[in-house]
């Protein structure tokens, strides 16, 4: 069986599905970045302590699942969301929603993803996809960051879902509950919202180590990590910063280009609030971004590496946060029109 | 990042899917831009790699020597760490400590042996044998 769903590529696995599971509710107008902006998706955080693959826990975007139930709130969109401890039930409820022909979003991890390359897969469990039906022993994968739909076997989707680990996603499933249209006022008002959460987010969320002063704490971090990791540890440290912010889901400038996208789109809706000027900004801190995943990467390729070169990568930080924290204000202080 | 500023260095992600990134066109509106992928990035993830085929080799030699159970080979052969492998097999992690000595590893029933072949998606023989075939 296989549900009316058109695939759709985006840059990020939960923006992506939740614009595409919003779509006949919204005929089409929650894209990908509005679904990134309502959910108030732009985030900065340096876990101190915690390691991931042996490097530094750094994230550019809000916690797994977040985006979703966010853009959905701020709409006034009914969410369901199950998890299971029997994967026997996981199965059943999900046939039992494709025959209903509702298409559902599932988080799963990538480490026995089949359809990934192998570099790619990592014990990361908080990836999303949308299955959409299912034919002979085959379901119907949508993975928004693919560029073609895509198909799992019933073995290899239990698998995924049941994936174990850090954020275990134990079979989770959710899908928004479809009813009535989503009009322009309505999402009006959750651009705003969104943006007032993403301000929240980046400026006042407490903490020396979340938001735009963990970007500054990041900066002043990097500067010591020659002396304290010695070269080859700190070039590591500096690969999984870049692959964090770059790698498959950012869509490039750890999702600040997104963000930008996102404020140009919203000006359309709530124009004269100086949207375009602020996305400007991001775009900005994106290349920013970019300029400081060039030199981490001459870092680690062994070209540079001397305390200089670490201080420059260190500064580039900083001024980022310098960057997004007057951009953030300057959000903060919109009078809406 | 403009729109012909979007890099397209053949990566392995490449090889399978482009990636969709955000650019802006020549009028500075974004768009939607595919990338075949970044050297900045494909070089990232190379170190991540060495990283890990250096661990495995290390712990290759440790099992050779007798100084770990095949359970580390195969722990940093599937990234994972005590706290994955107690996820996965249900044992406790100080019990995976402990089979992680090589003379309480062989001593292990074929029972609990499956649930690491499982966890590890190898069979009990080349769990033993240190044996991976490529998937």
């Amino acid at each position: 069986m296989k549900i009316d769903f058109q695939h759709i590529q985006s840059a990020h696995c939960e923006s992506g599905v939740t614009s595409s599971l919003l779509r006949k509710n919204s005929g089409s107008k929650i894209t990908e970045p509005l679904a990134f902006g309502i959910g108030a998706g732009l985030f900065f955080v340096y876990v101190p302590l915690i390691k991931i693959n042996n490097g530094p826990a750094i994230a550019f975007r809000t916690f797994p699942g977040l985006i979703f139930k966010r853009t959905c709130e701020a709409l006034g969109i009914p969410v369901i969301r199950k998890k299971f401890s029997s994967k026997e039930q996981a199965e059943t409820f999900l046939m039992e929603r494709l025959n209903e022909g509702t298409p559902v979003g599932c988080q799963v991890g990538v480490y026995y993803l089949s359809y990934f390359p192998k570099e790619y897969r990592f014990h990361f469990n908080a990836h999303n996809l949308i299955v959409y039906g299912k034919e002979e022993d085959n379901f119907l994968i949508s993975d928004p960051v693919m560029e073609n739909a895509t198909t799992l076997t019933t073995y290899e989707l239990e698998r995924v879902r049941f994936a174990k680990g850090a954020l275990a996603p134990r079979g989770q499933l959710y899908y928004p509950q479809n009813d009535g249209e989503i009009t322009d006022e309505q999402i009006k008002k959750a651009i705003i919202k969104g943006i007032k959460k993403n301000v929240h987010m980046m400026l006042h969320i407490p903490g020396w180590f979340a938001g735009v002063a963990g970007i500054k704490y990041t900066g002043k971090k990097i500067k010591k990590w020659r002396d304290k990791l010695g070269l080859h540890k700190a070039g590591l440290y500096l690969a999984q910063l870049v692959r964090m912010q770059e790698e498959i889901g950012t869509g490039g400038g750890g999702f600040r280009y997104i963000y930008a996208a996102f404020l140009q789109e919203a000006d359309a809706y709530l124009p004269n609030n100086g949207l375009l000027e602020i996305s400007k900004i991001f775009t900005q801190s994106g290349d920013l971004w970019r300029t400081a995943a060039v030199q981490a990467a001459g870092i680690y390729k062994g070209r540079i590496g001397s305390q200089e070169d670490f201080n420059i990568m260190g500064d580039y930080l900083i001024e980022i946060a310098e960057l997004e924290k007057n951009a953030f204000r300057a959000l903060k202080g919109i009078r809406w029109q | 990042m403009k729109k012909e500023n979007v890099p397209q260095d053949m990566s392995s992600l490449g090889k399978i899917t482009k990636e969709v990134c955000y650019a802006t066109d020549s009028s500075g509106k974004y768009v939607k831009e595919l990338s075949a992928g970044w050297e900045v990035k494909i070089n990232a993830l190379d170190v991540a790699w060495d990283d890990i085929q250096g661990r495995i080799a290390r712990a290759k030699e440790q099992v050779l020597n007798k100084a770990a159970s095949p359970l580390l080979f195969f722990m940093e052969y599937r990234l994972m760490d005590v706290g994955i492998l107690s996820d996965y097999t249900g044992f406790w992690k100080w019990q995976i400590k402990r089979h992680l000595k090589p003379a309480v590893f062989n001593d292990l029933p074929e029972k609990k042996l499956k649930k690491y072949a499982e966890a590890f998606n190898v069979t009990v023989e080349d769990l033993k044998t240190m044996t991976v075939h490529e998937d």
